[in-house]
């Protein structure tokens, strides 16, 4: 579903902040991607995403190729790859539904749909009852939901999420990851960066992925592999 | 209808920057409408100026009849000449008399008219040029019994200086405030990106099309370039009437002009804000 082949990326004046990674993430799976901060974590999901382009190498994401994928194109690759952030970036000013009811509306679902739509989004996320509260009225952990609710608007692939956790408590934390563990029981992957060790260890199901400057140095479903 | 929504909810988030865009659009264009109404004016002006552009050859007397036909048919052949017409030496003294009076009564005490007869060559309207005059002249002044062929030497070339002059002037006035207005048009939907600069955040990040983060720009530039040319026709007329009512008679400025005007207005809006859109999309 999600390949990576070879897939180095430089930024001027800064070096290689991902060298020479191949990485497959398949239908369903549930991976962490750990490592130091700056270990290439975010640039991978940028990359994912294609949000950002590989100085060499190759991504794939359901056939779409960063090779040979337009401009023009590029939000097919958005709509199968949802995204949440550390800082939820959320838009001030709206509330939780009008959130989720944008991302419906500038990807163009019909008006008629949106409302129950958006709705049926937040209760997916356990948030329904706070619906019209503007995002600056929530906590962290409610925001994170907004954000996961409006990443899911399209019924993506693979939902990205980088660092979810890192502004939030422990509670909201295995709230949050309770809640990953949810949509993935749905059939959606989920691939998570986070550098909190003790939180992977907490889930011993999952698939842990870790780079290192810039370099793929373990992948536990190689290794299991190889064990088999 | 997404585009439409969006560009009347950017009016009215911020009414100050559309409003003070479409009037500085529409000064630049009021400046361009100004000049239009001027040349315009100008161009009446020379054009009937230029009806009475005519080349007068006098004729020596005792010509005989037929040299002066011969002349006269010679001369129809050049294709810039519409009409000739002779002027009999009679014809003269009438004319004379006629003009000015107080020798009328002179001229025909005398016993010789000591008035030549002339051939007056008249042109076709696209021929009046120093050129095209300069050409029949020389012909003209190649027959002996031509004593002189004569034109406004001096005004017919100032004639066309100042047409061209005018032209140019107007030309590059509106090349110049119309690239004024592009910019300013430019600015503005620059200000409107960055203030919306979240929002087309999360448009890319959810995986809006192009065209539809694009398009409520894009009619807001064109809003503002329509209604900056709307601005520019209302004061240009304002001013029309105000100088044709307290001044001067002049014409007002042909309906195309102001269609072309309009469109301008139009194109340079949308232009200038696709320019600033696809700016800012290429770089977040
Ligand atoms: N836009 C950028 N411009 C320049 N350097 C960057 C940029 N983004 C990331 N980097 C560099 O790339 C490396 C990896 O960064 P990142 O992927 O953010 O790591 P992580 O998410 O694991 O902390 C770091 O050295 C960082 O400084
Ligand atoms: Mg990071």
């Amino acid at each position: 579903m999600i390949k990576l082949t070879r897939v180095s990326k430089e930024y001027p004046h800064r070096g290689y902040a991902l060298r020479d990674v191949s990485l497959r993430v398949n239908k369903g799976e549930f991976a962490f991607l750990t490592g130091h901060s700056g270990s290439g974590k975010s640039t991978t999901m940028r990359l994912i995403h294609m949000s950002d382009r590989p100085s060499s190498g190759e991504i794939n994401v359901d056939g779409y190729s960063s090779d040979h994928i337009t401009q023009r194109d590029l939000w097919k690759v958005r709509r199968l790859v949802g995204m949440v952030f550390q800082d939820f970036r959320l838009l001030p000013g709206r509330t939780a539904l009008e959130n989720v009811a944008f991302a419906l509306e500038v990807t163009g679902t019909p008006r008629k749909a949106i409302p129950a739509r958006a709705n049926l989004l937040l209760a997916q996320v356990g948030f329904a009852p706070k619906k019209d509260a503007l995002v600056e009225q929530l906590s962290g952990g409610e925001r994170q939901r907004v954000a996961i609710a409006r990443a899911l608007a399209n019924e993506p692939d693979i939902l990205l999420a980088d660092e979810p956790t890192g502004n939030l408590d422990d509670q909201a934390t295995s709230e949050i990851l309770d809640l990953f563990w949810d949509i993935n029981a749905k059939g959606m992957a989920v691939l998570m960066a986070t550098h909190d060790l003790e939180l992977v260890g907490r889930h011993p199901n999952a698939r842990i992925i870790e780079l290192d400057q810039g370099r793929l140095v373990s992948d536990s479903n190689i290794m299991q592999a190889g064990t088999h | 209808m997404y585009a439409i929504r969006e560009a009347v909810a950017a009016f009215r988030r911020a009414p100050i920057l559309t409003a003070l865009s479409a009037g500085m659009v529409g000064l630049a264009l009021y400046v361009v409408g100004l000049f239009s109404l001027a040349t315009y004016n100008l161009q009446i002006a020379l054009a009937a100026i230029e009806e009475r552009v005519e080349i007068v050859v006098y004729i020596r007397d005792n010509t005989r009849q037929s040299e002066i036909d011969l002349f006269l048919t010679e001369i129809m052949d050049f294709q810039e000449v519409s009409s000739t017409k002779l002027i009999s030496k009679m014809d003269a003294l009438e004319r004379a008399q006629r003009d000015l009076p107080e020798f009328g009564q002179l001229f025909l005490d005398s016993e010789v008219n000591p008035l030549p007869q002339s051939i007056e060559i008249a042109l076709h309207p696209g021929n009046r040029t120093p050129e095209a005059i300069a050409k029949v002249v020389k012909a003209a002044q190649g027959y002996t019994f031509v004593e002189d062929a004569l034109y406004g030497e001096e005004w017919v070339d100032r004639l066309f200086a100042l047409r061209r002059v005018g032209l140019a002037t107007t030309t590059a006035a509106g090349a110049a405030l119309a690239m004024v207005a592009a910019l300013i048009i430019g600015a503005a939907l620059r200000i409107a990106v960055f203030a919306r600069r979240e929002e087309i955040y999360v448009m890319r990040l959810v995986g809006a099309r192009n065209g539809f983060i694009r398009s409520p720009f894009l009619l807001e530039g064109a809003l503002a370039g329509l209604t900056g040319g709307i601005l520019a026709l209302g004061l240009t007329y304002g001013s029309y009437r105000g100088v044709s009512t307290y001044m001067l008679d002049v014409a007002w400025i042909p309906f195309s002009w102001v269609g072309i005007g309009l469109t301008a207005g139009l194109l340079f809006g949308t232009i200038s804000s696709a320019v600033a859109i696809h700016r800012h999309l290429k770089k977040v």
